[in-house]
């Protein structure tokens, strides 16, 4: 797991979304699994993302925002994604009714719903309470011990240990 | 594509433009001379409308040079997009005010014509129906790069507005036509009959060829001025720190 | 892919039937352009008889359009457009979703819906089956060219004025044709025919234009 470290507007979310594909590089080569990639192909479908916003339809409940995604995705496990964050009581629930945490579990929740090699998250912790962070901290280790990539980007320390870590900080330092 | 790259080309073309842009007024200025010359002096008088059928040569040349930019532009947009040549959207960006200029004075003539003719200060018929909407699609199209602030993003967008509204330039001229044919057997401008005097051809062909290179003339300097423009913004991003 | 397409089908019929009132607002659009004409052009029974069809058009085509206007700004705003875009599905395959969800919950009612509020412009009653059908098919390409705007603008200012602006020069062929189609045989030489081949024609090219053009204006939006 690769952890981006930096002030605000050093370029971490600008990193991730290239890295996904959503972004345009000025120059450089993306290489996956030891083959390089064409300048512009989307990692696309290898790749869950988790931007700052949650990508959930506020007029939905929780299970069918769940069953979009996983129609959407060709398949996946809406029960277990649920019970991942800890979502099983508010199945019924319409999205608007949950506060922000729980709107953000139901977001990272996308993560468990279908499995993909590469993720890439974007201050995933942010307004999750201790007991839904340590949630957070199974789903990825058991993604990094299944032979999954992560590149997290954070303000404060995740709940998961990083082989690596890269400080915006220091390289603008060392830059600039 | 680095930043390097991205501004090489646009410095050999502000060399090569200032270096041609002098000869291209000049020529302008004989084309329309002569071509305003003959169409005002030496062209016959129409034996209905009398010397006002001389508005002609002004406006037909212009609804010609209006469509042409408008290909100009659908063109500089699709190899924006499929080449990504640095100079490709500028181009097509630059183009599209002295298109609808064009656009405009051609409307403003025909409505001149029709005046002596028809008394009213405009008449809808098919030609100048069509120009109209040609006229709001270069509107549309400069509308678009108003409304968006970032270059990269704008150019590829208003690029696709001008292609789609260049797929629509013949389709709503085919059914411009189709509905004025039933409602209104009689042209106001009967300029392209079965045969054309070349004591008229003439003058018109000289006219549209002054109009041509009065665009090249004018789109030079506006694509001179958008990449400064260009380079303006470019600095001070970079001094912000905010580069993209 | 056919999965991702249902998908989006189901997710954004059931929202538009919960979020409710879109239509109703509509037609109420609708209605107030209506009753604009008797009040600027005179209640004249004859004259409203005589541009009713092609007043019905207009009123019917600035519906459409205004409805779809913010076709895309929810997905947008809440990131699931790029959540989309990042699938194997390709982006037109979401466009051709989520427009044929717009024709089924507006287009399609409103075009129903014109041609029996025709009476209120004396519409010549041998005219409201021929104005329904012209309707019917014409409402699609509206649609689809409604939703190419929504892409094109997606939360830009000025966002009714910009998208109408560009989209209604695409309407320009789409009106003639509906209200040749729409006349039945009210000329001499009855046209209607060829007319609705052409409509149709015409909503075929939007079927094709509107998901290219409108993906790659979405991920122009998203790069």
């Amino acid at each position: 797991m690769l952890v981006l470290r930096g002030p605000n507007g050093a370029g971490k979310t600008s990193l991730l979304r290239l890295i996904a594909g959503l972004a345009e590089p000025a120059g450089g080569t993306l290489a996956f699994e030891e083959a390089s990639l064409p300048a512009d192909t989307l990692l696309g479908e290898h790749v869950h993302f988790i931007a700052h916003q949650d990508a959930i339809k506020l007029h939905l409940s929780v299970e069918e925002n769940l069953s979009f995604w996983s129609g959407f995705f060709g398949g996946g496990d809406v029960a277990g994604a649920m019970t991942a964050m800890n979502l099983d009581a508010l199945g019924q629930f319409q999205a608007q009714r949950l506060s922000a945490g729980q709107k953000r579990r139901l977001g990272l929740a996308r993560l468990a719903l279908v499995e993909k090699p590469v993720w890439l998250l974007d201050e995933p912790t942010v307004g999750l309470d201790t007991a839904s962070q340590k949630l957070l901290a199974k789903m990825m280790t058991r993604h990094l011990d299944g032979g999954g990539i992560i590149i997290a980007s954070t303000h404060i320390d995740l709940p998961v240990k990083s082989s690596d870590v890269l400080d915006f900080a220091r390289l603008a330092d060392r830059a600039g | 594509m680095s930043s390097i790259e991205r501004f090489a080309n646009p410095t050999r073309f502000m060399r090569l433009q200032t270096a041609v842009q002098p000869w291209v007024w000049m020529i302008t200025l004989a084309l329309f001379s002569v071509g305003l010359f003959l169409g005002l002096t030496r062209a016959p008088a129409d034996y209905q409308q009398g010397e006002t059928v001389r508005i002609m040569y002004v406006h037909v040349p212009a609804a010609w040079s209006a469509l042409m930019v408008y290909t100009v532009m659908a063109v500089a947009s699709i190899v924006g997009i499929v080449f990504r040549h640095p100079l490709a959207d500028i181009a097509a960006k630059a183009a599209a005010p002295i298109g609808a200029a064009f656009c405009f004075l051609a409307l403003a003539t025909g409505s001149l014509w029709g005046k002596p003719m028809w008394g009213t200060w405009w008449v809808w018929d098919a030609r100048l129906t069509s120009m109209f909407v040609l006229l709001l699609l270069y509107l549309g199209y400069m509308a678009i790069w108003q409304a968006i602030d970032d270059p990269r993003r704008a150019s590829r967008i208003a690029a696709i507005v001008a292609i789609v509204g260049f797929i629509n330039v013949p389709i709503v001229k085919f059914s411009v036509d189709w509905w004025y044919s039933l409602h209104q057997p009689a042209s106001v401008f009967r300029t392209d009959g079965p045969t054309i005097h070349p004591s008229i051809l003439t003058p018109l062909l000289i006219m549209g060829l002054a109009y041509s290179f009065l665009f090249l003339a004018l789109h030079l300097v506006a694509i001179r001025s958008e990449i400064g423009a260009r380079r303006i913004r470019q600095t001070e991003l970079a001094r912000t720190g905010a580069l993209q | 892919m056919r999965s991702a397409f249902t998908s989006v089908v189901v997710r954004d019929f059931s929202l538009a039937i919960r979020q409710g009132g879109s239509i109703g607002t509509a037609i109420g659009f609708f209605l107030t352009v209506i009753v604009l004409l008797p009040l600027g052009l005179g209640p004249d029974q004859q004259l409203l008889q005589r541009i009713a069809p092609g007043a019905l058009w207009i009123a019917l085509l600035l519906s459409v359009l205004l409805s779809a206007d913010r076709l895309y700004q929810t997905d947008h705003d809440d990131g699931s457009l790029e959540i989309m875009a990042l699938s194997s599905t390709p982006l037109e395959v979401v466009v051709l979703a989520k427009a044929s969800v717009h024709w089924l919950t507006s287009g399609l009612p409103l075009a129903i819906a014109a041609p029996v509020f025709g009476f209120l412009l004396n519409l010549d009653a041998a005219l409201i089956v021929p104005l329904g059908i012209a309707m019917v098919t014409g409402s699609l390409a509206l649609s689809l060219l409604a939703s190419l705007g929504a892409a094109i603008t997606v939360g830009l200012r000025q966002g009714g004025l910009l998208v109408s602006l560009l989209v209604l020069p695409l309407y320009v062929p789409v009106m003639i044709f509906g209200v040749l189609a729409s006349s039945g045989a009210q000329s001499g030489i009855d046209n209607s025919g060829t007319a609705l081949i052409i409509l149709v024609a015409i909503v075929l090219a939007a079927l094709v234009v509107t998901p290219f053009a409108s993906a790659a204006a979405l991920r122009s939006y998203m790069r």
